[in-house]
């Protein structure tokens, strides 16, 4: 029996039984790409979600529904989230030290000691 | 002084095709082929709407036209002056589309074309609509392309889905008996003929570029009578859907 979904979209995936192998054809999937929303100009582009689409040009157009329909927008980047390099989750111990190198904070610095010794001086 | 009536004709065929194509294509609204589209399309549609409702609403301000809902819901099909082509109820996908693209172009030379009318009130309005008419054009002629490049079947359906719109779509241009020659005389606008020359020069790279085949224009027929009030079947049953919610009570505020 076919998945029956009240959703037209749903159904016309024709999915089989559950567990049965499902062959991809090939141009069958869409590719997903990473949305970056720019709010006024000179701003950074920031991570907003993503999209899926058959090319990056359609790709931006649905970027612009899902994105950029209600709040304010002056520009959008579409990147093809396989073309995202990241670091593996299991990596995550390289950054596991960062809190304790407090002197790499710039607030580590007091000069304030050393300013206010300077003006009494004066 | 320019002639009003002319301009009335004008204002009211450009808002009817707005508001029967925004209906027609909202009608997609959930059926959609994926979600994404589905909400483009629909976005789209109710842009079209606000077309309508912004010429009706020019009419009512510069030429003692009616409230733009009472003028939008309570005409019978006879005063209505939308082309055949916008009335065609939705068919497939491909059909949707083409009718999409086809329009669009269509209107897009036709909002240039006013940018400089001698019609002053509906200068900013052709300015407005340039940036919401553009990203209709792009969202079209990438489907187009993308459709026409995606499979033999897909082809065949955007080849046969040109070849089935071009005479309707021609139909866009059909000229008012009455007022032609005085909306172009007063320079309202260049004319029906002018309009669809520029139209072809626009959608003709789209269609080559997507491996289309468009058949020389005197090889069509254009579907024409929509202007002078004769539609097609599928209008009156829409606009009773269309005006169900309104005809409750005509007078009710929202």
């Amino acid at each position: 029996m076919l998945n029956e979904s009240l959703d037209p979209r749903v159904n016309r995936l024709k999915l089989g039984h559950e567990g049965e192998v499902v062959t991809i054809v090939e141009g069958e999937n869409w590719n997903a790409y990473e949305v970056f929303h720019q709010e006024k100009r000179g701003a950074h582009h920031e991570h907003v979600g993503s999209v899926q689409a058959p090319s990056a040009e359609l790709a931006l157009v649905f970027a612009k529904e899902q994105f950029a329909r209600r709040k304010r927008c002056v520009n959008l980047w579409v990147v093809r989230s396989a073309d995202i390099l990241a670091f593996d989750v299991e990596d995550e111990d390289m950054f596991a030290t960062n809190l304790e190198k407090t002197y790499r904070d710039a607030s580590g610095f007091k000069v304030m000691e050393k300013i206010n010794k300077f003006k009494g001086k004066k | 002084m320019l002639s009003q009536q002319a301009i009335i004709s004008l204002l009211t065929k450009m808002g009817d095709d707005a508001l029967i194509i925004g209906h027609r294509n909202s009608e997609w609204t959930g059926l959609g082929p994926i979600m994404e589209e589905d909400i483009a399309f629909s976005s789209m549609a109710q842009d079209k709407i606000g077309h309508a409702w912004a010429l009706y609403r020019v009419m009512q301000e510069h030429l003692g036209g009616q409230d733009p809902d009472q003028f939008a819901f309570m005409r019978a099909e006879k005063e209505m002056r939308s082309c055949h082509f916008v009335e065609l109820p939705i068919g497939e996908y491909d059909f949707s589309l083409m009718r999409h693209f086809l329009f669009d172009h269509a209107e897009a030379v036709r909002y240039e074309s006013l940018e400089n009318t001698a019609f002053e009130p509906l200068q900013p309005f052709a300015k407005k609509f340039k940036g919401e008419i553009k990203y209709h054009l792009l969202h079209a002629d990438e489907w187009v392309l993308q459709l026409s490049r995606g499979s033999e079947e897909s082809y065949a359906r955007m080849q046969q889905a040109l070849l089935h719109c071009m005479p309707l779509a021609l139909g866009i241009f059909e000229t008012s008996k009455a007022h032609e020659q005085t909306l172009i005389d007063e320079k309202i606008y260049p004319g029906e003929q002018a309009l669809q020359a520029r139209w072809l020069d626009r959608i003709y790279p789209v269609l080559s570029k997507a491996g289309l085949n468009l058949p020389g224009i005197e090889s069509f027929t254009p579907v024409y009578g929509g202007r002078e009030g004769y539609h097609t079947a599928y209008l009156q049953p829409l606009l009773d859907e269309m005006s169900s919610v309104f005809k409750l009570d005509p007078t009710a505020t929202w």
